[in-house]
């Protein structure tokens, strides 16, 4: 029960920071003039930012499902890596369905905070850890979808940052402590800074770049400074 | 609801699902690879890079206030103020920069 506490807390600024987010889905998916309640269950039931967009995008447009599945699964391919890391650090007894259950809340953010925690991950704090923010993804798209005309376009727009202000507060404290860590860091960023801008990337998709980015910074910081048991030598 | 929109959202349900499962539940084995095991300490810190830059800049719909909010929310991560503190201030500067950027 105290790990399942503790796991809940830790999940509390992750869904403040998805609020925002979710509640522009929530808004976009109204204003694009799909039913009433699709957002809110497209955001129970998936729980993704990029994912979530680009599939509401495409059924706008009447897209097949097999476009759908082709799309989404090249978006969340970067889950399978996350999920391979954190099975390395959850708790080895987990039942299948513990894992099954565990496995549907990973995302960016969660993936993030979950690794960066000192020793093994137990069920009971993986279970809270999960359920606030799925509340907190789900809640907001909802509260968009009904609220969606009281709020001034000025506040929705500057809801907007909230998310990447989340990333920013990870990574930027890890890059001052450790040069290993911001040269990962730069070497990512530059890498998705190229391919957002140069044309000739254009026909990637943005989950795709989005994998090879992450590579490329996790590559370079292995081959550079090798890690030992999980810690920097 | 039509059935198409339904079945559009279990398509994107079962996509975004497999990919978080898959590992997690069927792969048992530890890595002893020193290099995946460097790689995948990396990987959170690389994919959070790679999904903040340059998208912070477009976030708001206008790129003066998202300047601001990167700035100082870079400022305020620095200072290791916590989640929650680093994204309201970064919400509160771009809010309050986009009211003042009709002078720009």
């Amino acid at each position: 029960m105290d790990d399942f506490i503790k796991g809940c807390k830790k999940g509390i600024p992750i869904a403040l920071g998805y609020f925002p987010v979710s509640f522009s889905f929530g808004v976009l998916v109204v204003s694009s003039g799909l039913p009433l309640g699709l957002a809110t269950l497209i955001s129970f039931t998936n729980l993704t930012s990029s994912g979530q967009f680009a599939g509401v995008s495409l059924m706008l447009t009447q897209a097949s499902y097999f476009e759908i599945a082709i799309t989404l699964l090249l978006i969340n391919a970067r889950y399978f890596l996350m999920s391979l890391s954190l099975s390395q650090k959850i708790d080895k007894k987990m039942s299948t369905l513990q894992r099954l259950i565990v496995s549907f809340g990973i995302t960016d953010e969660t993936f993030s905070v979950a690794s960066i925690q000192e020793g093994t991950l137990n069920f009971s704090f993986m279970l809270g850890f999960i359920l606030v923010p799925i509340m907190g993804w789900t809640c907001g798209t909802l509260v968009g979808e009904t609220l969606m005309n009281f709020l001034p376009v000025s506040i929705q727009n500057a809801m907007g940052i909230a998310l990447y202000g989340m990333f920013l507060a990870i990574i930027v404290p890890a890059s001052a402590k450790s040069k290993p860590i911001l040269e990962v860091v730069l070497v990512s960023a530059i890498i998705a800074i190229i391919f957002y801008y140069l044309p000739l990337f254009s026909i990637l998709s943005s989950g795709v770049k989005l994998i090879i980015s992450t590579l490329f910074g996790a590559i370079y910081g292995a081959v550079r400074y090798p890690v030992k048991e999980g810690k920097l030598s | 609801m039509s059935l198409y929109l339904l079945i559009s959202v279990l398509v994107m349900a079962i996509c975004t699902y497999l990919p978080r499962m898959l590992p997690l539940t069927f792969f048992r084995r530890e890595i002893t690879s020193p290099f995946i095991q460097s790689l995948l300490f990396y990987v959170p810190y690389a994919v959070l890079s790679a999904l903040t830059f340059p998208s912070i800049l477009y976030a708001t719909n206008n790129i003066y206030s998202a300047i601001g909010g990167c700035l100082i929310a870079i400022y305020f991560a620095y200072k290791d103020k916590g989640l929650v503190f680093v994204a309201v201030a970064a919400m509160l500067t771009s809010y309050i920069v986009s009211l003042f950027s009709f002078l720009l």
